[in-house]
């Protein structure tokens, strides 16, 4: 499966994931408490250059993966519009988009493998109580494995519904792609357990 | 152990496939995106725990960056949006969902599910995701409740359905129903 983490290689990609992760969660929480519109419109511009610097593909894919905010951009300026405040809405409007495509750039220069390094830190603790840390990993893994396969049997089926039927399959599609879901975890669950389960050979 | 990893996982995905596979549309064409409904068939099928798990590694999987979310949606942005609300709700709405299942045992499963759902699916779920707008739109809680109004009907309509759906199940696959076995392997 592919991620969203952006091909176009930037100097952000060789820095640490966890640096990243930390600095977006201070600065958005700098974001939320500050309440100036000259800081929130300098603050946006100076993520659109971000995004400009590695060049046209990199704001292109940044620019698509930002399109889900409009609606509510447009929710913000006409509601504000509408009570006569314009400068408190563009405020929110600012800072709505300046941590969403903050974050969505951590996502773009940040490999998979690198996010993953991150979640074993921080989930430490939790195997130190008693946690199979090997159950975490095995449990991404097949998500990120059988995801695509029921994609497929999700295919399968509305083909075969629209083979024998003129009208669209709706929900009772679910009921036989549930029933394949159970059926699928039923033999994995078999085979791993064929292959000597989750025991921690380590252990 | 094996059963519940498998399980677990197995729902994460299915909650992914229900988003990427083609749009469902209700019988009078009003179009639904399947994904909270699986979260809803999370909780009344894999019981509070493994539901509310999987929920969980569903979202830790978009976290990540994986275009995992309806529309090929993913990564840290969605988690910050004004919309970041129901995303955090999603897995105590599906722990909410299962522990009604769970423990409501004197009426029929397609009654029980259908009310979880509303209950964990809708009233659960809102409560996140109406404080999750208002903080995001800097709204208050009203005004961010009359924004969300407009998608009630289409989710009760959702959380009927993963009742029928789960009755369902329970007759096909009986063992598979977590939330009503004692434990699972």
């Amino acid at each position: 499966m592919i991620s969203l983490t952006s091909p176009v290689e930037t100097r952000a990609h060789q820095w640490p994931a966890g640096l990243k992760l930390g600095l977006l969660c201070f600065v958005t929480g700098l974001l939320f408490i500050t309440d100036h519109l000259i800081f929130h419109s300098v603050f946006l511009l100076a993520i659109v250059v971000l995004y400009a610097l590695p060049g046209r593909a990199f704001f292109k894919s940044g620019w698509q993966h930002l399109k889900i905010l409009w609606p509510f951009v447009l929710i913000v300026v006409l509601w504000h519009l509408w009570t006569d405040e314009l400068q408190r809405g563009s405020i929110i409007a600012f800072r709505m988009m300046s941590t969403v495509a903050l974050a969505n750039l951590v996502t773009m220069t940040t490999r998979l493998s690198d996010m993953i390094d991150v979640v074993h830190f921080l989930a430490k603790p939790l195997y130190r109580s008693g946690l199979n840390g090997r159950a975490l990993e095995l449990a991404i893994a097949l998500v990120i494995r059988m995801t695509p396969v029921l994609v497929s049997k999700g295919q399968n089926l509305t083909w075969a519904w629209r083979a024998r039927s003129t009208r669209h399959s709706g929900w009772r599609i679910i009921l036989p792609f549930t029933v394949l879901a159970l059926d699928d975890a039923d033999h994995v669950a078999e085979a791993l357990r064929a292959r000597g389960g989750l025991i921690n050979p380590e252990k | 152990m094996e059963k519940n990893i498998a399980y677990t996982a197995l729902f994460a995905a299915l909650i992914a496939a229900l988003g990427l596979v083609p749009q469902i549309t209700l019988a009078f064409g009003v179009p639904i995106t399947a994904q909270s409904l699986g979260i809803m068939l999370c909780g009344t099928i894999l019981g509070s725990k493994r539901g509310g798990l999987a929920v969980l590694l569903f979202l830790l999987l978009i976290a990540m960056g994986l275009p995992l979310l309806s529309g090929g949606r993913g990564g840290l942005g969605l988690f910050v949006s004004a919309t970041s609300g129901f995303l955090i709700g999603w897995p105590v709405a599906a722990f909410v969902t299962g522990l009604i299942v769970e423990k409501w045992r004197s009426a029929s499963i397609t009654l029980v599910a259908s009310i979880a759902s509303i209950i964990g699916g809708i009233i659960v779920l809102y409560a996140f995701g109406i404080v999750g707008m208002s903080i995001v739109l800097d709204k208050t809680l009203p005004e961010a409740t009359a924004l969300m109004l407009v998608f009630i009907p289409g989710d009760i309509i959702k959380a009927v359905i993963a009742g029928f759906l789960t009755a369902a199940i329970a007759k096909a696959r009986p063992a598979s129903l977590l939330s009503r076995s004692a434990k699972a392997a």
